[in-house]
């Protein structure tokens, strides 16, 4: 099976039920992207597909249609998005593991809403648990990520 | 050995000992420096703190990182003494040592009241340190790290900074006086320097001072300011190595089904079909369960399922209202504990118009984003194990029981926790991995949770049940008696570690019997439940149920005595920081004034582990629900060493807490815990989140840890809020049994 990540193609080589998250971590080896629940509930295991957030632990690989974008594939420790950069200048993580799903979340938003309300906040963000209660600050940095690409 | 025998004296050893005689000398030896067995060439060990190299310093902060931001402080505490810029170093977890035993673990247990700063009581808070000492226990929890740490990890920075000068003065041949150190150099009168990394060589043969002077506050580089979290980068990334992230060539994928009946072991199995599987390695039996091995995470999901396990039954009683009748039949029972009595509270209560209520508060699962999980590869007559433990040294003492083998071939690797709140205390499922791994030797194992696993299998907080009488005569309160029944979760939690205690379990009173409200008759009494569901620490412990219960009655009785419930608790308080915090939370949330139709606020206080915290929560009636709007803490930490970490503790604890008095409820229907995942426990959202103000007070006499104090007024001071709206007096948790919320 053919898939393209963070703009690679990858061949991989499972049972086409098994969910996009399992193929990104244990085969590919994009562990970015966390298990949190395998049911769609927690939002831990968010990515991209054509732009669009998708639950990669209840995505069964065989029906991906189009590109995946993982946390990997939106900026690296040396080049952070503007999404993450807004996520550390906030210093939003704690425990860190629903981060990188409430980061995809948070930058899907953002691209198709660049100046989202609290309410619109709470729309995009509400399928994210977050066990240590960084809420306040996601809603922070998702304003402050939102200036930072409205102004540049 | 006649020296030695001739400096022996026993202290305390048939209370810790189990009847071996511990020496004076053990006792005030240190630790080996773990370390030293474990560099590499050219690496010199300063302190079991400090690593100098050619290629850089490294500190070791032994203390998990499970969100708290501990990793960032303990350096802090080292780098301000070593003078290193803390974003130029490494840090690391470190191995798994007794050196790094955790000084504060048995502070709680000795029971001394947060208030007493008497000579006694702190003598005896030392001497719980000797015995945290000789137990050995590197263990995060409690919100000890930083209280253990504050003058040791200094100290490490300090001594180090001290061997570094000498190594320098012996290399330039001039006196150490004459030298100074900064941004990880030392520096000559003449302005000749040399790093730090130069110097590890020279620095090998030096003996570093085990009292080394400490710099004032004023001199303070880092401490008491907000720091970048050194985890922060990584966990913005998706680069941060937590244990189920580990990746090794030819590793295999396990998953396990253990007996939901929880303590009950296997009766028989089928594992054909699973073996059947192409996928399937091998089905190897741990305690109480089976584990499966397969090529992936997912695969291993599947193919547990196909076991056919016939399980012993539940070895209690197998639905929610018998447990609940067992807890209150222990109300007939001979006290557990009771910690406080002042004056007669039955002569009180035998006249006039009493309160008399019931609170009652459910298992709590821990829910941690990060499902339990390990990584362990055995072979050639070594074992590593890398897992996200609050007590690696427990994993040490696992890991030598299951494979026999020597701690010199163990290596513990403590990465990253996705969240701990006490559960990653436990080590039922870093056995399992083991288990796999001898059964697998040679091949790495990474063993993974399902979610449905990790919430049926926990070590709850305790069901507890509160009964209250209470009296108000002449308008002030005039007795207070607490009953508070749960079963032992501290004992419980020794005895898995094989450590049987006989005593009083201090977590079923926690904070409660020491409160330092002033009533004349005041007594507080627990009582030890049968077991039912296995039970532990979860985030704040016996706080967590204790104060709802007290903050709770107390609203009632400022209610019964027509007096304001700030004013009744200030009335009650001459402790001086906790009186700070209910002023200063007045302050911040506008308590007394006027508020629209549809809202309301409450209060509540409590002081857990040393922190005095205040709370006011207030609501609003959307017409579809309760939404808690805003919430307001002030917390008196005594010192504060990084404010905007300490903001995110506390504001973490009130989501926590709100979480837990809102929904949470763990629920057991025919043995078995009922809720299975997010769907049927789910946590607060992001639309249900309150705002919250947080002010960091500085007067206590000690400086504490805040990871728990900010969770236990939650609840209470939602509840006392619902009344406000209301008048509505909820006395059972959660809350949305009784009132909707959105």
């Amino acid at each position: 099976m053919q898939l393209t990540i963070n703009g690679k193609n990858h061949e991989v080589d499972v049972d086409p039920e098994t969910p996009l998250l399992w193929v990104l971590r244990d085969e590919v080896g994009l562990t970015g992207t966390k298990f949190g629940c395998g049911i769609a509930m927690c939002g831990a295991c968010t990515v991209h597909v054509n732009g669009q957030p998708r639950r990669s632990c209840s995505l069964p690989v065989k029906l991906v249609d189009g590109d995946i974008t993982t946390i990997e594939g939106i900026g690296t420790p040396d080049a952070m998005n503007a999404v993450q950069e807004a996520w550390v200048e906030n210093q939003v993580a704690q425990c860190g593991f629903c981060q990188s799903g409430q980061i995809m979340t948070a930058a899907a938003l953002l691209s198709m809403n660049p100046e989202p309300s609290d309410d619109d906040i709470d729309r995009a963000m509400s399928g994210n648990i977050c066990r240590c209660g960084t809420y306040p600050r996601i809603r922070a940095a998702v304003h402050a990520a939102a200036a930072k690409m409205r102004g540049a | 050995m006649g020296k030695i025998l001739r400096r022996t004296f026993l202290i305390g050893s048939a209370a810790v000992g189990g009847g071996v005689a511990i020496g004076y000398w053990q006792v005030t030896k240190p630790y080996p420096n773990p370390l030293k067995s474990r560099l590499k060439d050219g690496e010199t060990a300063l302190t079991p703190y400090v690593i100098v190299a050619k290629d850089g310093v490294t500190i070791v902060a032994p203390r998990s990182e499970m969100g708290q931001g501990v990793r960032t402080t303990l350096a802090a505490l080292v780098a301000e003494e070593l003078d290193v810029d803390l974003n130029a170093i490494k840090v690391i977890n470190g191995p798994a040592s007794k050196a790094y035993y955790n000084s504060m673990l048995m502070e709680e247990a000795a029971g001394q009241a947060a208030t007493d700063v008497s000579a006694g009581a702190e003598r005896m808070r030392n001497a719980t340190k000797v015995i945290a000492k000789i137990m050995g226990s590197q263990a995060t929890g409690g919100s000890t790290a930083i209280p253990d740490a504050f003058e040791r990890m200094r100290s490490a920075g300090a001594a180090a900074r001290i061997v570094l000068t000498k190594a320098a003065a012996k290399s330039l041949g001039v006196s150490a006086s004459e030298l100074t150190t900064e941004n990880g150099m030392v520096i000559a009168a003449d302005g000749t320097s040399i790093a730090y990394t130069e110097l590890a060589g020279e620095a090998a043969n030096i003996k570093p001072p085990s009292n080394p002077p400490l710099r004032e506050k004023s001199k303070w580089r880092y401490l008491g300011k907000s720091l970048d979290r050194l985890d922060m980068v990584e966990k913005c990334t998706g680069t941060a190595e937590y244990a189920i992230d580990v990746r090794l060539p030819d590793m295999a994928y396990a998953t396990v089904r253990v007996n939901c009946h929880l303590g009950a072991g296997v009766k028989s199995y089928d594992a054909s079909k699973a073996k059947a599987r192409a996928d399937v390695k091998k089905v190897v039996p741990v305690k109480n369960g089976l584990a499966v091995v397969s090529t992936n995470t997912w695969n291993a999901f599947q193919a547990v399922q196909d076991l056919e396990i016939e399980w012993e039954p539940a070895p209690y009683p197998v639905n929610d209202a018998d447990i609940v009748a067992s807890h209150r039949a222990a109300f007939d029972d001979k006290p557990d504990s009771q910690k406080r009595k002042d004056g007669d509270v039955e002569a009180v209560l035998a006249e006039g118009d009493i309160i008399e209520t019931e609170y009652l508060v459910p298992y709590l699962a821990h829910a941690t984003m990060e499902p339990m999980n390990a990584v362990a590869h055995l072979r050639d007559g070594k074992l590593d194990l890398w897992v996200g433990t609050q007590s690696p040294t427990r994993c040490l003492d696992v890991a030598k029981d299951l494979t026999g083998l020597d701690e010199d071939d163990i290596d513990i690797h403590t990465m990253y926790l996705g969240g701990g709140f006490g559960r990653r205390g436990e080590i039922d499922f870093v056995a399992q991995a083991i288990e796999v791994a001898k059964a697998m030797e040679g091949t790495p194992i990474k063993l993974v949770w399902s979610r449905e696993e990790d919430m049926c299998h926990d070590m709850y907080r305790p069901l507890t049940l509160a009964r209250f009488r209470g009296a108000i005569r002449d308008g002030k309160p005039a007795a207070f008696d607490m009953h508070v029944a749960a079963s032992a979760a501290a004992i419980d939690a020794f005895e898995r570690q094989g450590m049987n205690l006989n005593m009083a379990d201090p977590t079923i009173t926690q904070n409660a019997w020491d409160n330092p409200y002033k009533i004349d008759n005041y007594r507080v009494t627990g009582y030890r439940a049968k077991k039912a569901l296995p039970v532990g620490f979860w985030r704040s412990v016996g706080a967590s149920q204790n104060a709802f219960f007290q903050e709770c009655a107390t609203d009632e009785l400022a209610n019964a005595a027509n007096a304001d419930p700030l004013q009744f608790r200030l009335d009650m308080l001459d402790h001086e920081p906790s009186r700070k915090v209910l002023e200063a939370v007045a302050e911040m949330s506008g308590w007394g004034g006027a508020l629209p139709e549809g809202r309301a606020r409450g209060i509540a206080y409590y002081l857990s582990f040393g922190v005095p915290v205040a709370e006011v929560i207030e609501i609003v009636d959307t017409g579809a629900g309760l939404k808690v709007d805003k919430a307001f803490v002030a917390a008196d930490v005594g010192l504060a060493l990084d404010p905007r970490n300490i903001e995110a503790q506390l504001q973490s604890g009130v989501i926590y807490g709100l979480t837990a008095a809102i929904q949470g409820a763990i629920t057991i229907e025919d043995g078995v815990v009922k809720q299975k995942n997010f769907n049927e426990y789910d946590a607060m959202r992001m639309y249900q989140a309150p705002s919250i103000d947080v002010r960091i007070l500085e007067n206590g006499p000690h400086i504490t840890g805040v990871g728990e104090p900010g969770l236990p007024p939650a609840a209470p001071a939602l509840a006392n809020a619902i009344f406000a709206l209301s008048g509505k007096r909820i006395r059972e948790l959660p809350l949305n049994n009784s009132i909707a919320f959105i």
